[in-house]
């Protein structure tokens, strides 16, 4: 018996053998519980691909609502060799180091301003971002002797962020976003954006966006310079900040010459 | 339940001590000020509802016209009750003739404005009684209720929405519904108006929206054989607003904490003990159940750490509670289930709070929060988590519980989420029913080691805070690291000096406060 070896480029789940295709998934259909809503559960999740679907639970949740869990077997394959959307850059450095490479390059704080938008009144991942705790271990912008950070809080007026950010002469602005209902984060982000580049402040602040269901390509195509998503360190925040500043100056300084 | 962490009564007794001396200092400044938050709530009381062609409450309006009049700090009773003793026929016809400012301003005190207005305030009394009466009938018709209370949240944006979501999970067990507001309202300093069917991670608190949904719960009574309770927001700019209307709505618990606001939304200090102390007062009246927030404190910072501090705040939201009216059934003290599910015995640690606060407040409904911040979007981690929380609510004697989501940090709880929230919650509360009854904790072992160094530690963030005053102890960031000076933050604008001959006629019937600013 030989080892077999995946195939990246017609890639499927693993359960318990390559290439099984073994999926589980849960959903509920607006039905009351029965018979024939259990055999549409199972076309349902036929129609998603799923082989030989097996419902191991169906339950009644309410009246007119029944949930099930579904084990089976995707036929479909994927391709796994294909690019890549872009993520932010990725420097691994520590505090100290960060901290040193500021003082450095700039001889003085950087100011970064940190909160969450208009409606938007989650603060979990902007404190876990700012506060000097941090996250997982890895202390927060507020204990950087090098960031000026300051964590503005949530429901923050676009107007009154972008009149801050001029008078604190910001280096950097970090947005965290939390989806909500019917979209309103895009509109508070690009609000912002919009806000900045009429102020002609765009160009002068590095534009980060933050939160659970952001990334990278989402950030882009709203018009910021980085998005991160769940689970960042503080560390990969203030490394990223250090490049892109310094990428700036170096790139005005080739400008100017 | 008999104590078994062997507590130091003295300590408990000085913390008690210490809390009086802060809610004295903070009776004595506040009780000079009034707000136009509470100055609406007299009106909304007296039956003034309604909005104008631009959709402002007419009891904004007519406040907004006296304070621009200079009759303001007299309070609105007493112009209301001139209007009526002058002819106008009823408190809503006069608030809708005070919006305007030459009547706000022409408008002159009429001796007999008490008798006129006397009606009135018994009609209001009358019905908020009656509400209670009605809860307290509806609940004894049934058998008593399995503790912990579980505790529900819609969170659909749309009130019909979330009475399809409310009645399912009511029906899959939950005992109280609360309707999660849309999150810009607390920094609205109005009610919004009528049913809606707009909003952003929850649903606007209105009068109406109170209505539709009491209604339904109400509906679900016989089928269940069991009375649902409904649950709201009671902070923000509106709070003793909010609190008028869910006493006029037959609401039954009231997130109404003292400081929330405060420290998490910037909204001023004094506004704010202003209103928690006018909209405790109403809730004390209408039978309410209010649910403190010191969970907030452990999901901003290390729950660790800031353990003292949550006892601390709950030391002092009992007494400012109390001064308030309150009795210990009504006070539904907050805490949370937030120490990192990586940390070594972190179960012991919440064992020992949980444990710690059924001790020393016996006689309040502990209100117990689910894990947020440790949740990472691992399905299966987080639904181990919530067990967890279920079992240690269970072990402990917690008598409301608020349902983890497997989901929590993804999005709003799908129907599927809630349902595996109560099933858990249900299976374990069965499964361990008089674990609490078995359990003692070793001497000197972790978890009493631990519930000591937290009691001790409230009791140093206690003698800082009463050292300093409450006011200047915010203003110093003794709580959550946040410094907020008594004049600043959002709705300063709203609180005025009473005067002399200030009245507020439920003031002074359910806190037998004569007329005038200071005692």
């Amino acid at each position: 018996m030989s080892m077999r070896v995946p195939d990246p480029s017609r890639l499927r789940p693993y359960g318990d053998r390559l290439g099984d295709g073994v999926v589980q998934l849960s959903f509920t259909l607006p039905l009351p519980r029965s018979s024939a809503t259990v055999a549409a559960a199972r076309r349902y999740a036929e129609k998603m691909g799923i082989r030989d679907p097996y419902v191991t639970l169906a339950e009644a949740i309410a009246p007119d609502f029944t949930f099930f869990i579904v084990y089976g077997k995707s036929t479909h394959e994927v391709d796994a060799t294909l690019p890549v959307a872009e993520e932010a850059a990725d420097t691994a450095l520590t505090r100290e180091q960060i901290d040193a490479e500021i003082e450095r390059r700039f001889h003085r704080r950087l100011v970064v301003l940190g909160c969450a938008l208009e409606s938007d009144a989650h603060t979990v991942g902007l404190d876990a971002i700012f506060n000097p705790k941090g996250f997982a271990g890895d202390s927060g912008l507020e204990r950087y002797q090098g960031l000026d950070a300051r964590n503005l809080g949530a429901q923050v007026s676009v107007e009154h962020l972008v009149r801050l950010a001029r008078d604190a002469h910001a280096d950097a602005i970090l947005v965290s976003a939390t989806v909500t209902q019917n979209e309103i984060h895009i509109r508070h982000l690009t609000d912002l954006v919009d806000m900045l580049e009429a102020e002609r402040l765009r160009d002068a602040i590095v534009l980060v966006a933050g939160g659970a269901r952001v990334d990278h390509a989402l950030a882009k195509e709203l018009g910021y310079d980085a998005g991160f998503g769940p689970g960042t360190s503080p560390s990969r925040v203030a490394a990223f900040l250090l490049e892109e500043l310094s990428r700036r100056i170096a790139a005005s300084a080739r400008e100017a010459r | 339940m008999l104590p078994k962490l062997g507590l130091s009564e003295d300590s408990v007794r000085r913390c008690r001590s210490l809390a009086r001396d802060v809610a004295d200092g903070v009776r004595r400044e506040t009780e000079l000020f009034t707000t136009v938050s509470t100055e609406r709530s007299v009106l909304r009381l007296l039956g003034v509802e309604g909005v104008d062609s631009e959709e402002v409450p007419i009891a904004n309006r007519a406040v907004e016209a006296l304070a621009a009049a200079q009759k303001l700090a007299r309070g609105v009773a007493v112009w209301l009750g001139s209007a009526l003793a002058a002819g106008d026929a009823d408190p809503q016809r006069a608030a809708q003739r005070m919006t305007d400012l030459r009547e706000a301003s022409a408008i002159r005190e009429h001796p007999r404005w008490r008798e006129a207005l006397s009606p009135f305030v018994e009609s209001a009394l009358a019905r908020i009684r009656d509400n209670r009466k009605e809860r307290e009938r509806r609940i004894a018709g049934h058998a008593p209720e399995e503790l912990p209370l579980l505790y529900a949240i819609v969170a659909t944006g749309n009130i019909y929405e979330d009475i399809v979501q409310a009645e399912a999970a009511a029906r899959a067990g939950a005992q109280c519904i609360a309707v999660i507001r849309s999150t810009a309202q607390s920094l609205l300093d109005y009610v919004p108006f009528g049913a809606t069917t707009a909003g952003f991670g929850g649903t606007f608190a209105t009068q109406e929206n109170f209505r539709l949904m009491r209604r339904a719960l109400d509906a679900l009574e016989e089928e269940l054989g069991r009375y649902v309770r409904l649950v709201n927001y009671c902070s923000g700019l509106c709070m003793p607003e909010i609190a008028a209307m869910g006493a006029l709505e037959r609401l039954d618990l009231m997130l109404n904490d003292a400081l929330y606001g405060i420290l998490f939304r910037d909204i001023n200090p004094l506004r704010t003990l202003v209103d928690q102390n006018f909209s405790r007062r109403i809730n004390a009246a209408a039978g309410v159940v209010i649910n403190t927030g010191e969970d907030n404190y452990l999901t901003t910072a290390d729950a660790v750490e800031e353990a003292p501090a949550v006892l601390a705040s709950q030391f002092l939201n009992e007494r400012l509670a109390l001064d308030a009216g309150l009795e210990r059934w009504q006070i539904g003290l907050g805490h949370a289930f937030e120490i990192d599910p990586g940390l070594e015995d972190g179960l012991l640690f919440e064992l020992a709070q949980a444990q710690m606060a059924r001790e020393i407040f016996p006689d309040c409904p502990l209100k117990y929060m689910p894990p947020t911040k440790h949740m990472t979007g691992n399905v299966f981690r987080g639904y181990q988590q919530n067990a967890l929380f279920a079992l240690t609510s269970v072990a402990t004697g917690q008598s409301i519980h608020l349902l983890g989501m497997l989901t929590e940090a993804l999005h709003t709880p799908l129907l599927q989420d809630r349902w595996l929230s109560i099933d858990q919650a249900r299976a374990i509360r069965k499964n361990a029913r008089h674990l609490a009854e078995e359990i003692e904790f070793r001497p000197n072992g972790r978890i009493i080691a631990r519930a000591r160094e937290v009691l001790e530690g409230a009791e140093r963030i206690l003698e800082r805070i009463a050292r300093a005053g409450l006011f200047q102890a915010l203003a110093d960031g003794v709580f959550a690291q946040t410094s907020r000076p008594r004049d600043r933050g959002r709705g300063a604008e709203g609180v005025l000096r009473r005067a002399e001959d200030y009245s507020n006629p439920f003031l002074e019937v359910w806190a037998g406060q004569a007329a005038g600013a200071a005692r």
